[in-house]
């Protein structure tokens, strides 16, 4: 078990290196700088701006400096956000996104499970048709048309909830809701499928044979064999949630991860790319390795190696 | 109530499909006594594991019993509810599957399942329990139980497997042991040691067997009865010698032809029974086996030929034996 820690962890650091690199060159191949678009600067502040952040120095000496810089632990600072740190930024307006997408990440799993059984449970019944077409509908409505909805119903026809910031609870509601509708509906079809594939099985047979009730044989025998694949979506959707949507934080003028992600690529802001980018990558990594561990636990014909 | 452990009186159970109904068991009757043991032979979809299934009353969706009963140490199968159900399931009647490999919870220990059968139906509690279980591990012939006991589905061999089946299915006791094709996913050597263990655990705790197969060489060498199924009927049934050497029904003539014969000299083809199995959702009028027979006669396929005894126990169902029957009579009026 060490020695398979161990590996990941080696595995950990090389995936983040090659990520780090090959954004690292791509980012720069894209046309443009940080100090292009902006009209007022003049010739000499741009060259002036560009050899302070060293952007005046070959692309290879700059990626040297700036993976020596990142062994350090300085991810450098933000090139638009005058005088803000990215590591500054990435601490404040991650925790704003990791509420949000926590408690979507819970809501999608409290929902999305029990409802993929009753589903199979009821298997070609009214019930679960009902449940396949709200979820195929989850699955197939992006995320912008979930937002607006729910603010012009909930927010401005009904009034019952408010439609920007995260000062209560309340404020909560619409974007959890809005971010959790994708992986709910995801979770409650490979649920079901999962459970009826489990619920078919030689083993559930032999559980009814021994008088096993249904509800143990639910619960003991089918849901620990069909929770994998779910488990296994969960790992990447996790970070995704947890990093924050850009749609949703947008449309609720949520100040989260979410939106850095995408001002930082259409304002060049080579810093915050690299920052946000590595931050992503380390934390998927994390979770994979989370996620693994969860797997041998839950299914012990699983071979850490 | 009923004198016989198993008793089925005239049952018919049917398979609700969108295609239609499958009758899959058509007017059975069978019986078994404490201690017995019953071969119950047949090919594929000839309702062997059905029958098997109404006796545990796991008939699985959409199969119902149309009429007939079930009868099984003095309860009404058919007339007991879930819960009533489940409390003779395991306890008083247990059922070992075809397929060891896939029978056994992946992601359970072995003791965990052996133990969820003891403490379902007994007072013990888990230290008990699993006390329980290695010496049930034991009995069945697995060596160091104790370390086994800990041991996943998959780090066992098919054999080993079913023996923690066999495990299972004896924790408490059960009057009857329903076999449905125990060996068929087997090796032939682990086959035998399985079907010994299952006759000597039979002498041993004195329970009766329903062994379900289609290999006649097992049943001829550990059952007492046997019971050929066609077609979701029971067409002949008899003692061990009665099929085997006084064999009335041509279905049972063909099945017993197309044994292998190690002793013959020369290499000849193996004899097959022509045709093809009844589609059960469009059964013949007549008696189901006609299209096949090589001795079929008119009214075969007109009309289902009533059952004809021989003995007590040995009767069958064929216009053929009708037929010898009357010609006989008629001999000796003349």
């Amino acid at each position: 078990m060490t020695k398979y820690i161990i590996k990941r962890l080696v595995m950990a650091v090389l995936t983040v290196f090659i990520v780090a690199t090959l954004t690292f060159f791509l980012m720069n191949a894209v046309p443009g700088g940080p100090y292009e678009a902006e009209k007022s600067i003049s010739p000499q502040a741009k060259a002036a701006l560009e050899a302070k952040f060293g952007l005046d120095q070959p692309l290879f000496t700059q990626y040297l400096t700036y993976m020596k810089n990142i062994l350090h632990g300085d991810f450098g600072p933000s090139l638009k956000q005058r005088g803000r740190e990215v590591i500054d930024i990435i601490l404040t307006k991650f925790p704003v996104s990791a509420k949000v997408g926590g408690l979507s990440v819970l809501v999608s799993l409290i929902v999305g499970i029990p409802v993929g059984c009753i589903a199979a449970l009821n298997r070609g019944k009214a019930s679960d048709s009902t449940i396949i077409v709200i979820a195929t509908i989850g699955i197939a409505v992006p995320s912008f048309v979930v937002c607006s909805l729910s603010m012009y119903l909930f927010g401005v026809k009904l009034g019952w909830l408010p439609t920007v910031g995260l000062m209560s609870w309340k404020n909560y509601i619409m974007p959890v809701f809005a971010l959790s509708f994708y992986p709910t509906a995801y979770i409650v079809r490979l649920m079901r499928s999962s459970m009826l594939d489990a619920l078919g099985q030689d083993y559930m047979r032999t559980a009814r044979a021994k008088g096993v009730s249904e509800a143990v044989s639910l619960f003991k025998h089918a849901l620990r064999n069909a929770i994998l694949p779910v488990v296994t979506y969960v790992g990447p959707m996790m970070a995704y949630t947890l990093t924050g949507s850009f749609i949703v934080e947008k449309v609720f003028t949520i100040p989260g991860l979410g939106g850095e992600f995408v001002s930082s690529i259409t304002n060049r802001d080579y810093m915050m790319i690299m920052g946000t980018t590595i931050f992503l990558a380390t934390l998927m990594v994390f979770i994979n390795f989370v996620v693994d561990i969860v797997y041998k636990i839950i299914d012990p014909r699983i071979n850490l190696k | 109530m009923s004198e016989h452990l198993v008793d089925i009186r005239n049952l018919h159970l049917s398979f609700f499909t969108p295609a239609g109904e499958v009758k899959a068991l058509n007017d059975v009757s069978l019986f078994l006594d404490e201690g017995e043991v019953l071969g119950v032979v047949g090919e594929s979809g000839s309702g062997k594991s059905v029958t098997a299934s109404a006796i545990m009353g796991i008939t699985a969706d959409p199969g119902r019993i149309v009429s007939g009963k079930v009868i099984f140490n003095g309860h009404d199968i058919g007339s007991l509810d879930e819960k009533e159900l489940r409390k003779i399931r395991g306890k008083e009647v247990s059922m070992i599957f075809q397929d060891p490999m896939t029978s056994l919870n992946p992601v359970y220990t072995v003791g965990n399942q052996i133990e969820e059968a003891i403490l379902l139906h007994t007072d013990k509690n888990k230290q008990e329990a699993r006390e329980r279980a290695v010496e049930l591990l034991r009995l069945v012939g697995i060596n160091e139980p104790e370390k086994r006991i800990k041991q996943y589905p998959h780090e066992l061999s098919g054999g080993m497997r079913q023996r923690v089946m066999i495990a299972i299915a004896l924790a408490c006791e059960p009057k009857l042991l329903i076999a449905d094709e125990p060996t068929t996913a087997l090796d032939v050597t682990i086959q035998a040691q399985i079907l010994e263990l299952i006759m000597e655990l039979k002498h041993k705790l004195g329970m009766a067997v329903i062994l379900i197969t289609h290999d006649l060489g097992i049943v001829s060498s550990m059952c007492d009865r046997i019971a050929v199924m066609y077609a979701g009927k029971v067409i002949e049934c008899g003692t061990t010698d009665d099929i085997f050497y006084n064999t009335k029904h041509e279905y049972t003539k063909g099945l017993l032809r197309s044994v292998p014969n190690l002793y013959e000299e020369e290499s000849t083809r193996l004899v097959a029974i022509e045709g093809t199995p009844v589609d059960m959702l469009n059964p013949p009028a007549g008696c189901p086996f006609a299209p096949r027979c090589p001795q079929c006669m008119k009214i075969c396929l007109k009309e289902m030929p009533p059952y004809h005894e021989f003995s007590d126990i040995h009767y069958s169902a064929c216009w053929l034996t009708q037929k010898a029957e009357f010609e006989e009579a008629g001999k000796g009026e003349e």
